[in-house]
């Protein structure tokens, strides 16, 4: 290829040529209208790198390629007949490219989200190093600061929430017989909105003034007044936000009218349906921090006064706001996790899953009480206290269906044949770890309790339990579980033992203690605390430190297995979900044949029982009707 | 299986309640706070102890044998278990909302003739005004809190630049100081001594440093210390 169509076609040498293009325009808009309103200075660094903010990522977007195939269309010029050259990955160069095969965009999005778990994992052991003992150690209160924010919006905004994406994106086609998702290339601008979010949340370190410090909640009139570094905050949010929104509508299109033939409601895998309720809480809920943080923008940039009480604004407002969507956002990085463990304990017990059909109601029933409850983060904000109460009664009542769930895992369990795999292990730590965190949700939730442990380590740790021993240990146990299908290989099951086993431990022990600090008068986002707290402070830690060394097992057991791993078999599992039956990896274009439904997905020892066959067959393939 | 999960359980219970969880309590309301958190400490660890001997009871009883390639019972559900285990944990949060909701009336109720001291929280600081001795409208300003013991104190919360949280672990309760609105909590002060005086509510930079205290004293000795303040102010105009 010569330079020169090498700069015109989509990838890295568009996009090195059309970021400056995109900062160069945010320039000169922004010293254009500060021109024409007579504004002074007319070079402002803040208003600048705001609108830089916007107009880069969206440079890099159109130099990558996202939007190729759209401009031709809207321009009315003749579409490129689909070749499917950017479709399967050929090459390890391929993962860079902009892809439309779901494969290869569901690893894109697992190794980017892993980077930034390192990262945010990193920043937490920085913070436990400043914390270990009272007094400052290494870093000044605002780079603390600092450090919580980026760390916790990493986690939530670049790791849990889109590394479900990326696994059910993987998985999710394959389980309903899908050739692809329904939307392709809107999958791959999914994806790159991404690294576009993270990196900017990253880099606002290097503003002015340090990076965004309110908190990854970035409650106003904080986030209005502080430094540049909180735009990286608001921009980054709408970024992930809008890649969040359009990956759910994917799926939910996907699931309604891709799946294969038979593949009715009641017969598909609880991992589809925990991503179908995922993404309906995603595409209503999400919208409400995009607009949260368009208002702190524009307070920011325009100065306008929505958060500003002497001018008449709502403080509160933005909390409501905020949290109608961040509270079901906590079900958002939790039911597609739900999902992964249904499928991993059904499959290494050898048992169907207890309750199929409860499993499913109560998933639609945490979705709408989902919405219910998000005054329950307002317990202490001031707000009107006759809500405290209805919404007390609402979030101790999603205990109820949140229940069901781990009875019938453990009921799954009952009479199983279980196989202690790796998979299994960081299931059952799932199910003991959330049980906990669950628990301490609900002494959360009763009001008096509340009004004393909100806004401390107690709250870190219930955090912690549901997130960490929750979230993270499905996401661990759907990596094991599906590396073999990924990547055609077989993980080390002795490394993944060793690493359950020392997170799981050093899990318990970093976050255990905090419940206690907490209880006793700590409070969060501190960096600096009083004598008393020294001791058990200094045991999170050094726990602490231990817990993220045992990351590097996974890492270099994924890395080297990856690379070197024993050839994995089309089903080692001995699964009777579709995925399964077909070869590791994949196909390029999934099936060869299209599987035809016959069954559920868990019959495990019902003899003679199938989920799916797979008959040579030329019809086309119809939609199937709900039943 | 019923017998380790009970000796668990009470070994659990008891362990749970002889932690000291909190610091000295030193007004009359944390009495009901503290006896609901061990209520609540009662009834999560028998549900904790259920979750984890019934895992590890499967996990030893149907371990799979090596080279056991076989499946386990095609079981599907049973309606009793579920019903079961949809209507004991409504029953049980519904009784914790409803105790819950009793607690907070109670903490909250109002009594009569309180002081009123109105607290601003500022970046990084806390200052307090109150009621003039000598019955004048001017309020005595003071950086320092001092509460007289046996008369329910009424804080009136307000701020002058962006959230904080004033919080006095040692009377369990805290409110958001929030820009444009003035927020309360009540609580009675019983047991004398300096407790300290936290921000809850991350304010900025010097979010850890914005600690203080309370003093909590006898009746007589406010009034003498609030008669000396109020003249101090005047002297100083
Ligand atoms: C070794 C692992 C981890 C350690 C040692 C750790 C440690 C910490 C620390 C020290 C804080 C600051 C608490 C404060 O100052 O109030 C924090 C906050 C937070 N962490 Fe982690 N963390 C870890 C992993 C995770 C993971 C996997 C998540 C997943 C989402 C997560 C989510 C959060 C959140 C949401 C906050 C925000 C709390 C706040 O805003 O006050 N953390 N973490
Ligand atoms: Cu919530
Ligand atoms: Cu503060």
């Amino acid at each position: 290829m010569t330079l020169a169509a090498k700069f015109k076609g989509p990838g890295w040498y568009r996009a090195a040529l059309s970021i400056p293009l995109g900062i160069l325009f945010g320039l000169g808009l922004t010293v254009g209208v500060r021109a024409l309103y007579g504004y002074d200075p007319l070079f402002d660094g803040d208003a600048i790198t705001t609108v830089a903010l916007i107009s880069t990522p969206l440079a890099f977007l159109v130099g990558i390629g996202c939007f190729d195939y759209w401009f031709y269309w809207a321009a009315g010029k003749p579409t490129r007949e689909e070749d499917h050259s950017s479709h399967g990955a050929h090459t390890w160069k391929d993962y860079f490219k902009v892809n439309t095969d779901h494969k290869v965009i569901g690893i894109q999005y697992i190794c980017t989200t892993f980077v930034f778990f390192v990262l945010g994992g990193l920043m937490a052991m920085v913070m436990r190093a400043e914390l270990a003992a009272p007094g400052s150690q290494i870093v000044d209160p605002n780079t603390f600061n600092g450090l919580f924010s980026v760390h916790a919006s990493l986690m939530i905004f670049l790791f849990i929430i889109p590394v479900f994406a990326g696994i059910a994106n993987y998985v999710l086609p394959l389980m309903i017989g899908a050739p692809d998702m329904a939307f392709p290339r809107l999958n791959a601008l999914s994806f790159w909105m991404l690294p576009t979010a993270g990196i900017m949340m990253v880099a606002s370190f290097f503003a002015p003034g340090g990076s965004f410090a309110t908190g990854w909640t970035a409650y106003a009139p904080l986030s209005t007044e502080t430094p540049l570094g909180q735009t990286f905050f608001t921009i980054g949010v709408q970024f992930a936000g809008a890649s969040s929104i359009a990956t759910a509508l994917n799926f939910l299109v996907t699931i309604i009218t891709m799946r294969a033939p038979g593949m009715t409601f009641w017969r598909m895998p609880l991992l589809v349906w925990a991503n179908f309720t995922t993404s309906l809480l995603v595409v209503i809920a999400t919208p409400f921090i995009a607009g949260s943080q368009f208002f702190v923008l524009f307070d920011r940039a325009l100065g306008t006064d929505f958060f500003n009480a002497a001018a008449g604004g709502d403080v509160l407002m933005y909390q409501h706001v905020f949290w109608f969507y961040s509270h079901p956002a906590v079900y958002i990085m939790m039911l597609p996790g739900f999902g992964i463990i249904s499928e991993v304990i059904s499959t290494h017990a050898r048992k169907p899953v207890f309750g199929y059909r409860m499993m499913a109601f109560s998933l639609m029933a945490i979705v709408v009480l989902g919405f219910t409850v998000w005054a329950h983060h307002m317990f202490v904000s001031g707000m009107f206290s006759w809500l405290r109460v209805p919404m007390m009664i609402t979030t101790m009542l999603i205990a109820v269906p949140t229940g069901i769930k781990i009875f019938s895992w453990i009921a799954t369990l009952w009479k199983g044949v279980i196989h202690m795999t790796t998979p299994m292990l960081f299931a059952l730590g799932f199910i003991t770890m959330f049980t906990l965190g669950g628990i301490s949700g609900i002494v959360l939730a009763v009001i008096p309790v509340d009004i004393y442990v909100s806004d401390t380590y107690f709250v870190v740790a219930h955090i912690h339990y549901v997130l960490f021993g929750g979230s993270v240990f499905t996401i661990f146990a759907g990596i094991y579980h599906w590396f073999p299908k990924m990547t055609g290989r077989m993980y080390d099951e002795t490394l993944g033992r060793i690493h359950f086993w020392l997170s799981f431990i050093f899990f318990n022990l970093t976050f255990g203690p905090m419940h206690l600090v907490g209880v006793d008068g700590m409070p969060r986002r501190v960096a600096d605390y009083a004598e008393e707290f020294a001791t058990l402070n200094a045991l999170i830690s050094v726990s602490s430190f231990i817990f993220g060394m045992s990351f590097f097992i996974f890492l270099y057991n994924m890395i080297s297995s990856w690379r070197h791993g024993p050839k994995a078999a089309a089903n080692p599992w001995r699964a009777h979900t579709i995925e399964w039956q077909v070869s590791s990896p994949p196909p390029i274009f999934n099936f060869d044949e299209i599987p035809t439904v016959v069954g559920g997905p868990y019959e495990y020892g019902v003899p003679g029982a199938q989920h799916a066959i797979f008959k040579a067959t030329e019809e086309k393939r119809e939609p199937v009707a709900a039943e | 299986m019923a017998i380790y999960g009970l000796i668990a359980s009470v070994i659990g219970v008891v362990a749970a309640l002889w932690i000291d969880w909190f610091p000295p309590a030193a007004v009359q309301e944390a009495k009901d706070i503290d006896t609901l958190w061990d209520v609540l400490l009662i009834v999560s660890v028998p549900i904790f102890v259920l979750v984890m001997v019934v895992v590890i009871y499967c996990v030893r009883a149907f371990k799979a044998r090596p080279g056991d390639m076989g499946d386990g019972e095609p079981i599907h559900g049973n309606t009793m278990l579920e019903v079961v285990w949809v209507a004991v944990p409504f029953v049980i949060v519904s009784v914790l909302a409803v105790y819950g909701w009793i607690v907070l009336d109670d903490i909250e109720a109002k009594k009569p003739d309180r002081l009123q001291v109105e607290v601003r929280g500022q970046q990084f600081i806390w200052r307090y005004e109150y009621p003039n001795p000598t019955g004048g409208k001017e309020k005595v300003k003071s950086y320092d809190l001092v509460v007289p013991t046996g008369r329910q104190v009424e804080f009136n919360i307000n701020t002058d630049d962006v959230i904080h949280d004033f919080w006095i672990p040692a009377f369990r309760l805290k409110i958001d100081a929030v820009p444009g609105i003035t927020t309360h909590w009540r609580a009675t002060p019983s047991e004398k001594g300096s407790y300290d005086v936290l921000c809850a509510e991350l304010c900025g930079l010097g979010h850890s440093t914005m600690r203080g205290s309370v003093r909590v004293v006898a009746p007589e000795e406010y009034d003498a210390w609030l008669s000396k303040t109020a003249a101090k102010a005047a002297e100083e105009g």
